[in-house]
């Protein structure tokens, strides 16, 4: 081992970035010889733009974004790769109590069915429509995020075409509540704690937990240069071994307290620690009268088995670059994508055999519509979507 | 529009150029340099809510933002295909033009400029940028210093009245006292200060 190695890793305050807290706050990556500085940063496009040019070794990213930039999309193709998967799920679709009323009117059923809510969100916007009212108008995180593509894949089920029935919007996660305040916008899907704080506040109802929509999705990655792995194999080992010994750490439902308080200090996310313990949990006020729901598979960080990075999630993330016209179709690009996602390089640090428990749900994603995904034929998985027309009128009205 | 500007016979003053930035000193110190270089068209965005369509409405060539402000992933929106975008728009840093990106960076900024801007063109603006930048971020090292300086003055003052209502002392004993100790323990003074206000304040 050589000395003290330095790494500066950069990271939005976000519940999801636990394993990189506590592997540097619990002094893992100590013991395994690195000094890690890590970097809190406001904006994903400054996480995605210091990690390009070098100023960080190693970044918490959202696991689209180091798709697209390894691929070139939207910005200067910059080799990512992801060793090590850093959280699953965690997002949560708010709406106004106004939206939330308009859509109990308009439901045939329990709202907290997907498809049921899909459908009455697109009774309100013809309803809109038809009165002369502006368009329903969604915040998101970023371009390339789970978040865009989740309320996009609700929204489709449903009949509502995003790009042309509702406004997509990008908002920091932090602007996001005084957004829904404002009446700028009329529901966001974000990740934790803020649908919390939103229903906290009154303001919002969470009308789904990410989960919900989509059972498994990749949310966010450990994301490195290519080239930096190449020439720093060794340090890279110990950064994944010193957060699988996090991972391991987090998962421990007797350490939860503890990583709680890690998590909400003030140098860290800087929020309340019930909060982060209610994420963590997966234990959640969804409404302003006090309705609590909980979901196992609301969040899920510090789990072994998602740790190691999974090239179906690649290729479903490229798969949705391509449903919504953020990257052209070709076997070459999956192919790509497929490869930032390295376990090859996880299982070198970790020493892991490859073949981990079998991926539930069946197809890996499990999303609530449509067909299973078929990881090696993107073409013919999105085919069963471009049957359905993006163009209107589709809705049945009277 | 785009289409309207000839790419590189118009004089620069033809560029519009908007800064975001919540800092209002800051912006307004890189519009006054933006202006002495020759560029007469250059509008401040302070208020972040409906910021894309803020910036539509100026319609742009140049959006230059702080990377301190969150909304710069709201800019990033811009690069999407949809039915608000009105024109492509490119992030001017190229992959051939990494000491460009590195200073940028440093100096906690970032371009964003309409998809085929000549980059000679960009370069001066990116160059008052840098400049400006750096010289606010000097400015604002100066002011903390300042700022603390008059911080451990006023600790200094409060921690001399305590101990000469206490120790009975006058304020030339006082402030000689705490220096003594400092020196003896090998800190500041405003650290003794400190201390015998916490002191002060637990034994109240």
């Amino acid at each position: 081992m050589s000395g003290s190695d330095r790494l500066r890793i950069g990271y939005i305050p976000l519940v999801d970035a636990a394993a990189l807290v506590v592997a540097v706050d619990k002094g893992f990556a100590a013991d395994e010889g690195l000094d890690v500085d890590l970097v809190r940063e406001v904006s994903w496009s400054n996480v995605r733009d210091k990690l390009n040019i070098g100023l960080f070794d190693a970044a918490h990213l959202l696991s689209p974004v180091a798709v697209a930039s390894s691929l070139g999309i939207g910005h200067v193709r910059v080799p990512l790769i992801a060793p090590f998967n850093l959280g699953y799920n965690g997002n949560a679709i708010t709406v106004t109590p106004d939206l939330m009323a308009a859509l109990r009117t308009a439901a045939d059923g329990d709202l907290a069915d997907p498809m049921v809510s899909a459908r009455a969100l697109a009774q309100v916007v013809t309803n809109r429509k038809m009165q002369g009212l502006e368009p329903l108008t969604f915040g998101m995180t970023f371009p390339f995020s789970n978040h865009n593509y989740q309320l996009r894949f609700w929204m489709a089920a449903g009949g509502v075409d995003p790009d042309e029935d509702v406004r997509l919007v990008v908002l920091p996660p932090p602007y996001m509540v005084e957004s829904l305040a404002s009446g700028h916008v009329d529901g966001f899907c974000v990740g934790a704690p803020w649908n919390s704080v939103a229903v906290d506040l009154g303001l919002g109802h969470i009308l789904h937990f990410g989960c919900d929509i989509l059972a498994r999705t990749s949310e966010k990655v450990l994301a490195v240069r290519g080239p930096w792995a190449q020439e720093n194999p060794n340090r890279l080992q110990r950064l994944l071994r010193a957060l699988r010994r996090a991972a391991d750490f987090i998962e421990e439902p007797a350490n939860r307290g503890e990583v709680a308080t890690l998590l909400a200090a003030s140098n860290r996310i800087a929020v309340a620690k019930e909060m982060v313990r209610g994420t963590l949990d997966g234990d959640l006020k969804i409404s302003s009268d006090g309705t609590r729901r909980t979901a196992a598979h609301y969040f899920e960080i510090g789990d072994a088995r998602g740790a190691r990075p999974a090239p179906r999630q690649a290729a479903w993330i490229y798969a949705q670059m391509v449903r919504w016209g953020q990257a052209p179709l070709s076997p070459e690009l999956l192919m790509a994508a497929r490869s930032v996602y390295r376990p090859d390089l996880y299982d070198a640090a970790i020493g892991e055999c490859a073949s981990g428990p079998s991926e539930s749900p069946s197809d890996g994603i499990g999303a609530f519509a449509g067909p299973s995904f078929n990881p090696v034929d993107i073409s013919q998985y999105l085919s069963a979507w471009m049957q359905i027309p993006r163009t209107r009128p589709r809705l049945v009205t009277d | 529009m785009l289409c309207a500007k000839a790419p590189s016979s118009l004089p620069d003053q033809t560029l519009k150029i908007v800064i975001v930035d919540e800092s209002a000193v800051r912006a307004a110190i890189l519009e006054e340099g933006l202006r002495e270089a020759g560029f007469t068209q250059v509008v401040r965005i302070a208020e972040m809510t409906n910021l894309l369509a803020r910036v539509y409405a100026i319609d742009p060539d140049v959006i230059l933002i702080d990377l301190e402000n969150p909304s710069r992933d709201v800019l990033e929106q811009m690069f999407q295909v949809s039915r608000v975008v009105k024109r492509p728009v490119a992030m001017f840093v190229d992959q051939s033009d990494t000491a460009s990106i590195q200073a940028s960076v440093d100096a906690g900024v970032s371009a964003y400029i309409v998809d085929g801007l000549k980059k000679e063109r960009i370069k001066p603006i990116l160059d008052t940028c840098i400049s400006r930048f750096n010289a606010f971020a000097r400015l604002q090292n100066e002011v903390d210093v300042a700022r603390n300086a008059l911080e451990e003055r006023k600790v200094i003052d409060r921690a001399k009245g305590v101990l000469m209502k206490v120790k009975n002392l006058t304020e030339e004993e006082a402030y000689a006292r705490m220096r003594r100790t400092a020196m003896n323990e090998n800190k500041k003074i405003a650290e003794i200060a400190q201390s015998i206000l916490t002191a002060a304040e637990m034994l109240k």
